[in-house]
């Protein structure tokens, strides 16, 4: 469970996240939705440990991140930012690899190294495992990505806009992966993300913010819901169902 | 570290330039001339390291291959200094003539600066690197003008004493702090492997650092503090030579193609000891003395800064 409490953070007096809080359940896709500026990133990011908070509380399982040691979060939680730029040279499997740097400090045993195998086996990137990561597409950098905070196996995912600048094969690819990872290993996802009709066919549950407040919060069944969006949005939203999936046509 | 043959090649490469520079063209007085050169090779290998080290982790923790440390000023402010004390006690005073006494003030200067400056980036949420860099610029330009302002009022004589200070220099090394820089050196590689673990890490950015569990602001703290006495070191030993990092730095990458720090900071230290070296006969035995090792370095350093540059983008992401 992760539970945010009355966190607030502010960029010079300005309140970008003001007094949220909130409670994500255990063995769920958890999708963060709402128009830019929100403060969807900002709250994943504090969440994440990546951003200090200015007031309130955030606790991970049972560990308030602000009195748990940096290394023994990373066991418990990982992040992945929307840009992934680096500087360094290093291949798709040494990439993987960094994600059992909590618990190895950089010298892996056979167990990390199997872990590394795993992660390279879920993601299917062994054709590419000895591929340089600034030569990949952007797809194949987000699997490469993924198969890092696999291999960092912890129980909290944290995405902070996965899909970004991604086509529509490789983010089905994306969510479908995550959603695996919850159904098969049990873990917890939390994801800030902008396609409304990702969210409706991935997730089990949404949060809404607007304007750094938390506005709606419900199961996606509750959330789909044309008054809803429409009030978080200020446009049209009308829903409609397709295959069994409600789907938002906001696009006219 | 497995086998490496590159690595060994430029430790060759460095193994046969100091023989070549202790052995060759003695002219008879073999026991003067294998102590002056033992030291200045102690030197040459200290100053090499000492860079190399500084510039790679100072391009780690900003994630950018055309810094080094010398942007922040650090240079001027030693020249600043030398400038003033020579202004105000004059140039026979303690803190001029006195090697030890010198160092350890300047030392305590640069890392008094550095640590202020660092104050500013890390007070910010955003940790700005660019306000860090525009903020030593600025105060590198003003170091170097009150030092040109107080140059010109001294006396000539004085000033001599200066500017042997102002150019990096093997053929006067301050061989009275040698002993110091070798025992400072060596405590302070000891303390820096405690830190190695994170470097790779921190190649992947700040944000990655921090998910894998880097205990981020206290490992970059500390980094930057090692950068500045490695720095300091070198610059008090020979004079403001800080463009040597940048070229070695980047010869590491290039010719290593490998994102570990054991690998490329060897390979840097190497470079730049084999670099140093390659200069210093240079300047010795084909140019007569006739220029500063300083000047060499300068000019093949801004070269290859050039190249850099006009090699364009594929320069950053390696």
């Amino acid at each position: 469970m992760v539970q945010v409490m009355n966190v607030t953070k502010k960029y010079d007096e300005t309140p970008v996240v003001n007094d949220v809080s909130v409670t994500i359940k255990q063995g769920q896709i958890t999708s963060f939705i709402g128009p830019n500026g929100a403060g969807k990133s900002t709250l994943l990011s504090m969440i994440s440990r990546l951003i200090a908070k200015d007031a309130g509380e955030v606790r991970i399982g049972d560990k308030d991140i602000t009195k748990t040691k940096s290394r023994e979060l990373a066991k418990k939680l990982a992040i992945l930012k929307q840009s992934n730029e680096m500087n360094a040279r290093l291949t798709v499997r040494e990439l993987i690899s960094f994600g059992r740097f909590p618990y190895s400090q950089g010298r892996l045993n056979a167990e990390d190294w199997e872990h590394v195998d795993q992660a390279i086996d879920y993601m299917e990137l062994w054709s590419m495992q000895d591929s340089y990561i600034h030569q990949l597409s952007g797809g194949q950098r987000q699997r490469a990505f993924i198969a890092m905070v696999i291999a960092q196996d912890t129980d909290y995912i944290l995405l902070d806009e996965p899909l970004n600048n991604l086509d529509m094969k490789h983010s089905v690819q994306i969510m479908k992966v995550l959603r695996r990872l919850v159904k098969d290993m049990g873990k917890t996802v939390l994801l800030v993300i902008h396609d409304i009709n990702f969210a409706s066919c991935y997730s089990d549950d949404i949060v809404a913010l607007k304007n750094g407040h938390i506005v709606a919060q419900g199961t996606t069944e509750e959330m789909m819901a044309s008054e809803v969006l429409t009030d978080i949005y200020e446009m049209d939203m009308p829903i409609c169902r397709i295959n069994d999936q409600k789907i938002c046509v906001y696009f006219t | 570290m497995r086998f490496n043959w590159k690595i060994m090649s430029l430790a060759m490469l460095s193994l046969v330039l100091a023989a070549i520079f202790m052995f060759t063209d003695a002219g008879g007085n073999w026991d003067y001339v294998l102590q002056h050169r033992a030291e200045k090779l102690l030197a040459m290998v200290m100053t090499g390291g000492a860079i190399a080290f500084s510039t790679v982790i100072f391009q780690t923790i900003t994630n950018n291959r055309i810094l080094t440390p010398s942007i922040i000023g650090l240079d001027s402010l030693y020249i600043l200094l030398q400038t003033a004390l020579v202004f105000f006690f004059g140039s026979t005073s303690a803190l001029v003539i006195n090697g030890p006494l010198n160092f350890f003030v300047s030392l305590a200067l640069m890392l008094g600066f550095a640590v202020i400056l660092y104050y500013f980036l890390f007070q910010g949420e955003q940790q700005d690197i660019f306000f860090l860099l525009l903020v030593g610029i600025v105060c590198g330009t003003l170091f170097s003008s009150i030092s040109t302002f107080l140059q010109v009022l001294i006396s000539p004589d004085e000033f001599l004493t200066i500017q042997d200070n102002m150019f990096a220099s093997f053929n006067n090394v301050n061989s009275n702090i040698l002993g110091i820089s070798v025992a400072v050196f060596v405590l302070l590689f000891i303390y820096s492997l405690t830190f190695m673990k994170y470097l790779n890490v921190l190649s992947l950015g700040k944000d990655q650092a921090v998910n894998l569990g880097v205990p981020y602001k206290y490992a970059v703290k500390r980094l930057l503090v090692i950068v500045v006495l490695f720095i300091s070191i070198a610059t008090a030993l020979v004079g403001p030579i800080t463009f040597l990092g940048l070229l070695v730095a980047n010869v590491a990458y290039e010719l290593m193609k490998d994102y570990r720090h054991s690998v490329l900071l060897a390979a840097a230290a190497l470079a730049a000891v084999a670099f140093l070296i390659g200069g210093q006969l240079l300047v010795e035995r084909v140019l007569g003395f006739n220029t500063a090792i300083s000047v060499i370095v300068n000019f093949i350093g801004g070269i290859y800064f050039i190249y850099l540059l006009l090699r364009g983008n594929k320069a950053w992401s390696r």
